[in-house]
């Protein structure tokens, strides 16, 4: 599988006032084409803020980059222009989609007009008619275009499973379901024809049945479409479910990264078997991980679980590990079942 | 079953609208807590578990129905009736953090609910508040800070905190493991069965997670539009439920390392608008088995299997 | 709740334009309370020389005299006596009487509540300084009449502001959760309502007395303040129309110290409100 994107040992620092917040450190990711990559972790882990350097929406000037690239169908968007992401790839070819579809929708104008907006700027027909003489705001919509691309969304809201897409176009967000908003936004990611879509908790405010739903139509159209995602989850059961490979992080640091069912089958860094161990079970209460998440002002050196880890010894504690395996990676020093990690 | 310590026939509780609609939000419930259960409700949002709990005890009005505890009735009592009867069924609420004052410290939080329902000494109040810290597994030294200096898990711990030293027979657990990291969660949950164990207590657990219900609870009730569905013992509700609404919920939740939800058979639809409960069958309207009878006879829950009740005419 | 108010004082402190607000209010305060040792003319305030009258400013007759030859430097100190009592007194009263009605207001549903509430938009309805001077012409001009206009005219303000946060408070899970653990309605309202509510109440305070001075100064500019000889600071403006604009620091002095004075509340007032604000006070740890 060729990779589309690749994060190489990105740093990122927030300042806070209480010191610096070392969120990210020395994270790599790499997202095939066509590939449906879980971002897993608990909260405070870093997955938001690793989407939001891949988005470049990282917060100014509380962030700092320190160390890393991001690599994209040639460009290194971590140098790359602000203005240029803006222009040729946030909203274009990477797309989003949000934990709060009620936030993200302005409440004060219909569905449609909301769509067609994106349209306007967004769409393949838009790339194709270039740079307008205009500012921006004063460019014309050629009506043409518009008949098109509103064919295009009603498409759209017909693949998402849209009851009447011509009236949830009159509609406002707030008279539609949470379900139906979350149809939306994902219609709304999709219509760009990105190469990628960054889908950040898509499903944790939804009740399990519409979840369902969701994911189901989320991965149909994804797979259909051969677009990759990074689907940032803390919830392991919906990585399960659509994910072709799960990186899980810890405070940080990415620990593990394999195909999805080897994963679940045979976790290979303390920290995620404990994780799934702390699963709900069906015959009794689960396995409880002891300790707390450091904080990441004052983070542990080395390894950032290792004071929690069963496993850790003085080197754990001194520097992190490197990379091993082949298709399952793990960064750890004392990796389990050692033996047979390579076979996944 | 042992006898019941708390039961509940034909609850009711309507949110009225400004228009002048009313929401059925609790629409005649029937239940009955034994002492030493912890009776799980699962239902998803908007389905009226919380509600449920709130009417129960006493902070919203019942419109319909009988709540008895320990024996007596106790739905719309008022002043000292009602706070004589809340040391002994207390409420836990699902956001920790937003049910304690920020301006109090944690210690005064905690001191409160003694000093409100006890007559006993500052140094017995102190004694009693440092036993049940313990007990919930935090340190003497929180008990000066404020709710918004400790952490999630924390302040669900201080929330169990204040309720359990009023020494309680039933406790009631908004959603108590939502929005917690897993990890986090089975912390939790490890905790309340040991607490569960050690006061010899009754929770009504009110969970929108099956999971979490089916690893912690002794029995089941299923809500639905302000309704319960389905009861039974977990292991028969989780392995042979036998109404339609029951099944549908458990195919939707993934199960990691499991079959995949996504490939198989789910719930089409979403809930119908509260404001407009279907005639007959509430859930008929997205049920693959409703047949003409749903739409005009209202099911009654009806035994099935020993102390397991569904709501179905078909199950 | 000693590092929270720390916390506000450290924050306070960086705020530069509130802390010459304070800077300002407590010079007002320090002049009122040393007024007899800071006077040059202590006895200013009764005591007239007509052959001194309207003296410019020198080095004897700090800030020029006035058409009797009173000192108008110390006649101003011995004015913001009159100035702070006027302003704590009236403001005093306008809590005292406008929280509790605003509390109870908040707190009930039904009759009680709306008669509150009518009955302050009814106070609200007039003007502020056209009701003061209603009230203050009818009653006759004498300090504690000035007082009781003032009072009278601002308490619905207080009413307004704690009824509309009493309103939001008591939705608050906290105040749910404290009555469902079994506290009786006046424990949670003055334990847990009240205090929760005290941040926007005190900035009302500090702004409602910059407006109360401005008022009284009004009041007394019109004749309806305290009688003569009073060094009131609104009167003196009054006399000095007469001989504009030759005796040019006759006025300006006395109009200079109240709109400092009004300035430096409003300014400790909107400094006030950035730092006690919840929202931005609340934000303690991230989620963990």
């Amino acid at each position: 599988m060729t990779e589309l994107l690749a994060v190489r040992d990105l740093i990122v620092n927030y300042h806070s006032e209480r010191g610096i917040v070392r969120a990210l450190d020395g994270v790599s990711l790499a997202i095939g084409k066509g590939e449906v990559v879980g971002l897993v972790g608990e909260s405070g882990c870093g997955k938001s803020t690793l989407a939001r350097a891949i988005l470049g929406v990282l917060p100014v000037p509380a962030s700092e980059v320190r160390a890393g690239a991001i690599a994209f169908g040639g460009d290194n968007l971590l140098t790359l222009a602000s203005a240029e992401i803006a222009r040729r790839i946030r909203g274009r070819r990477i797309t989003f989609i949000p934990q709060d579809p009620y936030g993200s929708l302005n409440p004060l104008f219909t569905i449609g007009q909301q769509m067609l907006d994106l349209m306007h700027w967004k769409s393949p027909r838009a790339a194709a008619a270039g740079r307008s003489a205009w500012p921006a705001v004063l460019s014309r919509y050629p009506s043409a275009r518009r008949a098109q691309d509103r064919a295009a969304i009603l498409d759209m809201l017909g693949a998402v499973q849209i009851p009447n897409p011509e009236q949830a176009l009159a509609k406002l967000p707030h008279e539609l379901s949470g379900g139906q908003r979350q149809r939306i936004v994902i219609a709304m990611a999709l219509l760009p024809q990105p190469e990628l879509i960054i889908a950040d908790e898509p499903t944790t405010a939804l009740d399990v049945t519409i979840q369902a739903q969701i994911l189901r139509l989320l991965h149909r159209e994804v797979k259909r479409r051969q677009v990759s995602m990074l689907f940032t989850t803390h919830d392991l059961g919906t990585a399960w479910e659509i994910c072709d490979r799960v990186v899980v992080m810890y405070a940080g640091q990415d620990v593990e990264a394999a195909p999805t069912p080897a994963f679940f089958a045979a976790p290979r860094h303390p920290y995620t078997s404990k994780l799934l161990e702390s699963l709900p079970r069906t015959d009794g209460v689960a396995q409880d991980i002891p300790g707390e998440i450091p904080s990441l002002i004052a983070p542990p050196q080395g390894c950032r679980f290792h004071p929690r880890c069963y496993f850790a010894t003085t080197e754990c504690t001194i520097t992190r590990p490197p990379v091993s395996g082949g298709a399952h990676v793990v960064r750890c020093y004392h990796p389990l079942g050692a033996s047979t990690g390579v076979a996944a | 079953m042992s006898a019941a310590l708390l039961e509940v026939q034909g609850l009711s509780h309507r949110f009225r609208l400004k228009d002048g609609r009313a929401v059925r939000a609790v629409d005649g419930v029937d239940l009955a807590v034994g002492a030493g259960e912890i009776l799980g409700i699962v239902g998803e949002s908007g389905c009226g578990k919380s509600t449920l709990g709130k009417t129960l005890i006493g902070v919203l009005g019942a419109d319909d129905g009988t709540v008895r505890f320990e024996g007596a009735p106790i739905q719309n009592l008022d002043g000292t009736a009602l706070r004589a009867v809340r040391s002994r069924l207390q409420y836990v609420y699902q956001d920790a953090g937003a049910a304690l004052d920020p301006r109090w410290t944690i210690g005064r939080s905690l001191d409160e609910a003694l000093v409100i329902h006890t007559a006993l000494p500052r140094a017995e109040r102190d004694a009693r508040v440092r036993e049940t810290l313990a007990a919930v597994g935090l340190h003497g030294d929180q008990l000066s800070l404020y709710p918004h200096e400790i952490s999630g898990g924390q302040q669900r711990r201080v929330g169990l905190a204040r309720v359990l030293a009023l020494h309680p027979k039933l406790l009631i657990l908004d959603e108590p493991t939502s929005g917690l990291d897993v990890s986090v969660q089975a912390t939790i949950l490890k905790l309340l069965v040991a607490l569960w164990k050690q006061y010899g207590l009754t929770l009504l657990f009110i969970s929108h997670d099956l999971a979490v219900v089916r690893s912690i609870c002794t029995r089941v009730a299923v809500m639905y539009l302000g309704r319960i569905v389905e009861t039974g013992p977990t292991a028969g509700i989780f392995t042979n439920p036998r109404h339609p609404y029951t099944k549908s919920l458990l195919a939707a939740v993934p199960l990691p390392g499991g079959r995949r939800v996504i490939d198989e058979a789910w719930l089409e639809g979403e809930p119908p608008d509260p404001l407009d409960i279907p005639s007959g069958c509430r859930f008929r309207n997205r049920c693959p088995m409703a047949q003409p009878l749903c739409a005009t006879d209202d099911p009654t829950l009806r035994p099935l299997a020993p102390g397991h009740n569904a709501a179905c005419h078909f199950a | 709740m000693r590092s929270e108010t720390a916390l506000v004082l450290r924050k306070l402190a960086e705020d530069r334009l509130a802390l010459v607000g304070l800077l300002i209010v407590l010079a007002l305060l320090a002049c009122a309370v040393f007024a007899p040792w800071l006077a040059t003319f202590p006895e200013a305030v009764t005591e007239f020389n007509p052959a001194h009258r309207l003296r410019p400013p020198d080095s004897v007759y700090l800030l020029g005299t006035d058409r009797l030859g009173a000192d108008i430097y110390s006649r101003l100190l011995f004015g913001a006596r009159i100035t702070i009592a006027i302003a704590l007194v009236a403001v005093g009263v306008a809590v005292a009487v406008g929280v509790p009605l605003g509390l109870i207001a908040g707190i009930h549903d039904g009759v009680a509540s709306n008669l509150i509430m009518r009955l302050a938009d009814i106070f609200l309805a007039v003007p502020q300084i056209v009701l003061a001077i209603a009230i203050a012409q009818t009653l006759g001009p004498s300090l504690p009449n000035v007082i009781l206009a003032l009072s009278a005219t601002f308490w619905p303000w207080f009413t307004r502001l704690v009824y509309a946060e009493t309103r939001s408070v008591r939705n608050e899970t906290f105040i749910e959760a404290t009555v469902a653990l079994g506290a009786s309605p006046a424990r949670v309202v003055c334990l847990h309502v009240l205090p929760n509510i005290v941040s926007p109440i005190i900035v009302r305070i500090t702004l409602g007395l910059g407006f109360t001075i401005l008022t009284a100064a009004a009041l007394g500019f019109l004749g309806l303040g305290a009688p003569p000889p009073t060094p009131e600071w609104g009167r003196t403006i009054a006399e000095s129309r007469e001989y504009l604009p030759d005796a040019w620091w006759y006025a300006a002095a006395p109009g200079l110290a109240i709109f400092l004075v009004v300035v430096g509340f409003n300014m400790l007032g909107d400094g006030l409100r950035d730092v006690l604000d919840p929202r931005t006070r609340r934000a303690g740890r991230p989620r963990d």
